[in-house]
């Protein structure tokens, strides 16, 4: 949209306000979508068994990684309670049991947001899952992890922990045995699960096969009572090929049903890749399904596995929960033919766009030298989605979506805290689950914006 | 005639008004001739053709020049229309206060011989609306560019992008504020006061005026003597008791013409009868305004918390950055184009037509008390990009020269200096060279130094490579003070 479409908009969007105050809100017909909470059944959500424990476990569960914020009296973002209240509210009315946290999701928030808002309804109604989240060297031994388990509890308002994970495994195999054995952790939380207080242990493992694999053999030890794995529609056989780091998704899906150990997903949407897709591939989906959300296929896509506990998806606003909802109260497991499309033709489609794996998981922040990484790569994958990368300049749209990617940048991303501040400190790196080299795309990106900057100013 | 007049005026004064209120540098493509058209830039750029022709229009039409192209005339004729406003035929007559015409505009030439530009810009017309429009209008026209903006992106348009707003300078500020009140209350109360008796424009044009082929005329056969052209005469040139006008002080604004019941009042070919030197000094009156210099060296100290490179313990969150620092640079940084220091000082009549446009919020005017309003370079907020040359393609003045891109790579406006002991790649483990690798020619470079009795792999400088453009001191994660910054060069060079 060029100025003066703008001002134009602006002076009829106005007129718009002005209409629709006088006609008001009469009648009008309802979308066929169905996308409203009122159409959404109660008592229907689809529940599976865990085996292990006989838990009937809503097939969608509430990730909280991604809670909402606002802005503070100081100036600081803080935990939104009251929406989060809400959030938490409509999803046990609907049936969703199943909530997993972490000691350092959301800056560090998110366990005594959830617990707050958890508290308010009775302990058995759901289900609470959190992890064992040692990542700092201080929190590296048996009294400081121990400390950390305690805090959870406490944080959560509770004295057992439903599901409790070691977090991210799958680095290596020593930074594992640094983390979970040589602190002793693992054999303490062992023996919380003899004395109840732990009803289920697990891990959530991003890497490598071989650290996989390796964590399978230990399962004759250990006996994990689930496992919760990236998969999605993407990753079923591509998370190798995007990543050579990660394993492909059907592996660790099969190892784990071999062994009987109950699946829980993350990343069902791949931090949104697969909920914000490019046109091309929304006009496949909506080819089949005119009415339904790009999202939803990518839940209906896990749900139908027979091994999967639970789906987790971080629902930041009340539209997420309603569409998930739908997607599960109850489920409609994908057609045979439906699956392969999605793994095969939609997977193609979605490949050919060259974003940068980043899922928007904050687990890189904060960067020590100030930088907004999740908002740079967020930025520069929606204009690869989208098609709006300025490419050619012989292009005739050169020169606008040269002016909106660049204007967009400063939009998304405050100056101070843009790729070109990138010192290749390389701390980040080890905490990216996704493996992403991240200094490096930084400094990739950086030469791309400074080569659009240098044609001309804005 | 007075229409035409009214209209020429408002284009002029909306024009060069956008000219200092647009950051986007598309006011300049259209507009820019008007700040060359001004009288003292012209002067000072030794634009001969403009010189030539404001004086040739003098020397015809009178000081129409006044009247229709100083911003700063028209600035007064609009707070005159609310004196009128509030009270009609409020002028009278007054002598010419010749003596203090001269004497101002002889000071006036004497401190910008003596290179005291600063001060003596105090008073110059142009540069003192510019000080106005960018310290007082820019930040508001800004603002409600960011209101648009933040319309523009909920309604996901590129149309509007928006800017930092920030002052640049305290003391530009607080001048500008009392130029505006001075000159409020002086054009409200007497009209044109500060144009015939301080501006040093206006003398040197009032002279030539005198001598002018067109002109305003009493026809004594008509002239009841009833003095309402007086009362009307924002210039209070009008001696109607003896059907004299000082032509001097008449700013061609031919109000009195139609105010004339007995349409006694003319303006056309001189008749030699009627002339009128009327350059009697005298009558102390209505001080000259007390402007200030102001001592003023604003340390606008932003609280700010240190940024810490500390082990990170949970996901999510920004760091904070804490707010850079101006280094002390023992000579300042001037923009390419400028050619040296000095050049920049004996042209510079300190309007703030290059600080408004600076895209990247380098340029900022002096507080140094000689060179006061000065334009000077500073990377706290942004660097001298390799894509911009607008402060040279706007500058009326030749203070600093247009440049083209491909010459601005090679010109040499300063180096970069080390500071190792704020140096992330001495002080810390984490590997810092980022001023080495965006180093636009390559004068940064890592290697292993001894500091402090350990060797330390960091960077140095090719003083001969440098340009001074100062990425390095503005992407260098040090903080409050850069590792690196640049001392700028007296004379620039060339690569």
């Amino acid at each position: 949209m060029d100025r003066r479409e703008f001002i134009k908009k602006l002076g009829l969007g106005g007129a718009a306000i002005g209409t629709a105050a006088v006609v008001g809100c009469k009648g009008g017909s309802r979308g066929e979508t169905g996308s409203s909470l009122s159409d959404v059944p109660k008592g229907k959500m689809t529940l599976r068994e865990n085996h292990n424990s006989g838990d009937k476990v809503s097939i969608l569960g509430y990730g909280c990684m991604r809670w909402p914020t606002k802005k503070g009296k100081d100036g600081k973002e803080e935990m939104d309670q009251e929406r989060i209240n809400e959030l938490v509210d409509t999803a046990l009315e609907y049936g969703v049991n199943y909530f997993d946290t972490s000691p350092v999701y959301c800056q560090g928030m998110s366990e005594r947001a959830t617990g707050i808002a958890l508290s308010r309804h009775p302990r058995e109604s759901y289900y609470i899952a959190t992890k064992m989240s040692n990542f700092s060297p201080d929190t590296q031994t048996k009294e400081a992890s121990i400390a950390m388990y305690k805090n959870s509890l406490k944080e959560l308002q509770t004295d057992y922990i439903d599901y409790m994970l070691l977090h991210a495994v799958g680095g290596s195999m020593e930074e594992y045995q640094t983390r979970f054995v040589d602190t002793g952790i693992l054999d303490y939380l062992m023996k919380e699960r003899e004395e109840g207080r732990v009803r289920n242990l697990g891990f959530s493992f991003h890497g490598q096969q071989s650290v996989f694999d390796e964590m399978m053999r230990l399962h004759d030890d250990v006996h994990w009572d689930f496992v919760q794995i990236q998969m999605n529609y993407l990753d079923w056989f591509h998370a190798n090929e995007m990543n050579s780091f990660n394993v492909d998704a059907n592996y660790l899906y099969d190892e784990l049903t071999k062994r009987d150990i109950p699946v829980v997903i993350m990343e069902p949407l791949l931090g949104g890749r697969l909920s914000k897709v490019n046109g091309n591939v929304l006009r496949m989906l909506k080819a089949k399904e005119p009415d339904k959300t790009a999202a939803s296929w990518a839940f209906r896509y896990c749900g139908s596995y027979p091994n999967v506990l639970t789906a987790l998806s971080g629902m930041t606003f009340m539209e997420h929960l309603v569409d998930n909802l739908h997607s599960y109260c109850p489920l409609q497991p994908l057609t045979e033919e439906e699956r392969t499309y999605l793994e095969n033709d939609v997977a193609n489609e979605i490949l050919k766009y060259p974003t940068i794996p980043c899922t928007g998981c904050q687990y890189c922040m904060p960067c020590p030298y100030g930088l907004d990484i999740p908002g740079i790569f967020a930025h520069y994958n929606k204009c690869i989605n989208e098609g709006l990368m300025p490419s050619s300049t012989q292009d005739p749209e050169y020169a606008k979506l040269r002016r909106a990617f660049l204007v967009g940048y400063d939009r998304s991303v405050p100056k101070l805290r843009q790729a070109n501040h990138c010192i290749e400190c390389c701390r980040c790196l080890e905490h990216c689950p996704q493996k992403i080299e991240i200094p490096n795309e930084m400094h990739k990106i950086d030469e791309y914006v400074e080569k659009l900057k240098q044609e001309a100013p804005l | 005639m007075r229409k035409v007049r009214i209209i020429l005026a408002w284009v002029f004064l909306l024009g060069i008004t956008w000219l200092f209120l647009d950051f986007t540098g598309t006011a300049h493509a259209w507009l820019g001739w008007m700040a060359k058209l001004q009288f003292l830039p012209a002067v000072l750029a030794l634009n001969v053709g403009v010189i030539v022709g404001l004086v040739a229009i003098t020397l015809v039409l009178g000081r129409i020049y006044c009247s229709v192209i100083c911003p700063l005339g028209i600035l007064q004729d609009v707070f005159a229309w609310f004196g009128k406003k509030a009270k009609k035929n409020r002028y009278t007559y007054s002598k010419a206060k010749s003596w203090l015409r001269y004497a101002m505009l002889v000071v006036f030439v004497l401190l910008m011989i003596l290179g005291l530009g600063g001060i003596a810009t105090l008073i110059a017309p142009y540069s003192a609306f510019g000080r106005i429009a960018q310290s007082l209008l820019q930040p508001l026209w800004m603002w409600g560019n960011n209101l648009l903006a933040m319309m523009a992106e909920r309604a996901d348009s590129y149309a509007f992008y928006s800017v930092d707003v920030w002052m640049k300078s305290l003391p530009v500020l607080i001048i500008a504020v009392v130029t505006v009140v001075v000159l409020f209350v002086l054009a409200w109360r007497g009209g044109r006061t500060y144009c015939n008796t301080i501006c040093p424009v206006g003398t040197v044009l009032g002279f030539l005026s005198r001598f002018s082929l067109l002109k305003i005329r009493i026809d004594e056969d008509k002239c009841i003597k009833c003095g309402l052209c007086a009362k009307n005469c924002k210039a209070s040139c009008i001696d109607f008791k003896s059907m004299k006008v000082d032509y001097s002080r008449c700013v061609d604004c031919f109000d009195c013409i139609g105010k004339c019941k007995k349409g006694a009042i003319s303006y056309g070919p001189y008749r030699a009868n009627r002339v009128n030197g009327a350059n009697k000094p005298n009558k102390p009156n209505e001080t000259a305004e007390g402007r200030r210099e102001f001592l003023t060296t604003s340390a606008i100290a932003l609280g700010t918390i240190a940024l810490e490179a500390q082990a990170k313990k949970v996901d999510g969150g920004l760091a904070e950055i804490e707010d850079k620092q101006v280094p002390q640079r023992s000579t300042k940084i001037v923009p390419p184009g400028a050619l040296s220091i000095k050049n920049l000082e004996d042209h510079c009549t300190g309007c703030q037509l290059c600080v408004s446009k600076c895209p990247n919020d380098v340029l900022r005017p002096s507080t140094d008390l000689m060179h006061l309003m000065q334009p000077e370079m500073s990377f706290e907020r942004g660097y001298c990009r390799p894509e911009c040359t607008a402060c040279g393609d706007v500058c009326p003045t030749g203070a600093i020269h247009p440049i083209t891109k491909e010459e601005k790579t090679a010109i040499r406006i300063g180096h970069a200096v080390l500071v190792r002991k704020n140096c992330i790649a001495v002080t810390t483990d984490d590997g810092c060279g980022l001023c080495a690798t965006k180093c636009p020619t390559g004068a940064v470079m890592l290697t292993t130094v001894e500091y402090e009795g350990k060797s330390v792999y960091a960077p140095v400088v090719d003083e001969e490579k440098c340009i001074g453009c100062g990425t390095c001191e503005h992407l260098c994660p040090a903080r409050p003070f850069a590792a690196i910054y640049v001392e700028g060069h007296e004379v620039h060079s060339e690569n």
